[in-house]
């Protein structure tokens, strides 16, 4: 695993309006692994015949662990920001209705311009995911307020 | 409840708009549909509860990942039989610019249709149709009547 510090990443990640409105929260396992967790609820159904959560949750969900993870630790989100190139899910099975999904990362190669990275979503244990998905992330985007120049920027996943 | 047979019995199994309004997370989003002949075109109003990155400000990749996967299903919902909405089996997300803090549209392709399983390519785009923000291509699992 990548060290990541916790406590710094917690703001970071409250201020993602999305993850608060889908009520995504930073957290960690009870190894100290930090983790994303998104407690189950009814708006983030897909399926109304058998409740299980829609898989553009799991995408979100997967999407966010993997950028706690590709980010240099030693870069501010108020400096710079990180932007999904791409990123592949593969779904192993239905996310279990009424339970919390849980996800971790790890960034397994970092260049100055390149974070790659992986991140699995799962109940129980990582060992047993419901999801995994590989990720490519642009590292050292300027984070500022859009301009026109700007307009193609990539992707600006927080 | 059977969404997919309810609505067929009444006479709205390719009412596209009626079957996003019976996904619970499409409704949060607020995805609607434009169907346009044989396209099934989504729609996805901005607002606040869509940002992922606050300073851009831009939409959550996971939000242009769930449109993508969103109007992939549609499509295929649209041009097939099926008893149950179709899996995700597995998909691949391409993001080629910000989203902005503007109406996002999409259109999806079914590459191949075999009996059980779907190839399905997706666009999205916000000011041009020929200026996609993200494509995606993935496997979709049917369960046909």
């Amino acid at each position: 695993m990548t060290d990541v510090d916790v406590d710094a990443e917690d703001d970071v990640q409250w201020a993602v309006p999305h993850g608060l409105a889908i009520g995504m929260v930073p957290d960690a396992l009870p190894d100290g692994t930090p983790a994303m967790r998104l407690p189950y609820g009814e708006h983030l159904i897909g399926d109304p015949d058998t409740g299980v959560v829609h898989g553009g949750v799991i995408t979100t969900l997967l999407d966010q662990t993997c950028g706690m993870v590709a980010r240099p630790p030693d870069t501010p989100p108020g400096e710079s920001a990180i932007a999904t190139l791409d990123l592949r899910i593969d779904y192993m099975g239905p996310a279990t209705p009424g339970r919390d999904l849980w996800a971790t990362g790890e960034c397994y190669k970092r260049t100055p311009n390149i974070a790659f990275v992986r991140a699995w979503a799962f109940h129980e244990t990582s060992a047993d995911p419901v999801a995994t998905c590989v990720a490519a992330f642009m590292l050292g985007t300027p984070n500022t307020p859009r301009t026109a120049d700007a307009a193609d920027a990539p992707q600006g996943a927080p | 409840m059977k969404l997919l047979l309810e609505l067929r019995e009444r006479g709205q199994g390719k009412d596209m708009a009626a079957v996003v309004a019976a996904i619970p997370y499409a409704r949060f989003l607020g995805v609607e549909v434009q169907q346009q002949g044989n396209e099934v075109i989504t729609v996805l109003p901005f607002t606040e509860k869509l940002i992922g990155n606050p300073i851009l400000p831009a939409i959550h990749g996971g939000v242009i990942g769930a449109l993508l996967e969103i109007t992939a299903l549609l499509q295929v919902l649209y041009e097939t039989a099926s008893e149950r909405l179709p899996k995700t089996v597995d998909v691949n997300f391409d993001y080629l610019r910000s989203g902005r803090a503007v109406t996002t549209y999409g259109r999806a392709i079914v590459n191949r249709q075999g009996r059980r399983v779907a190839n399905v390519r997706s666009e999205i785009w916000q000011e041009s149709r020929d200026r996609p923000i993200a494509l995606s291509q993935g496997h979709y699992l049917l369960q046909p009547l």
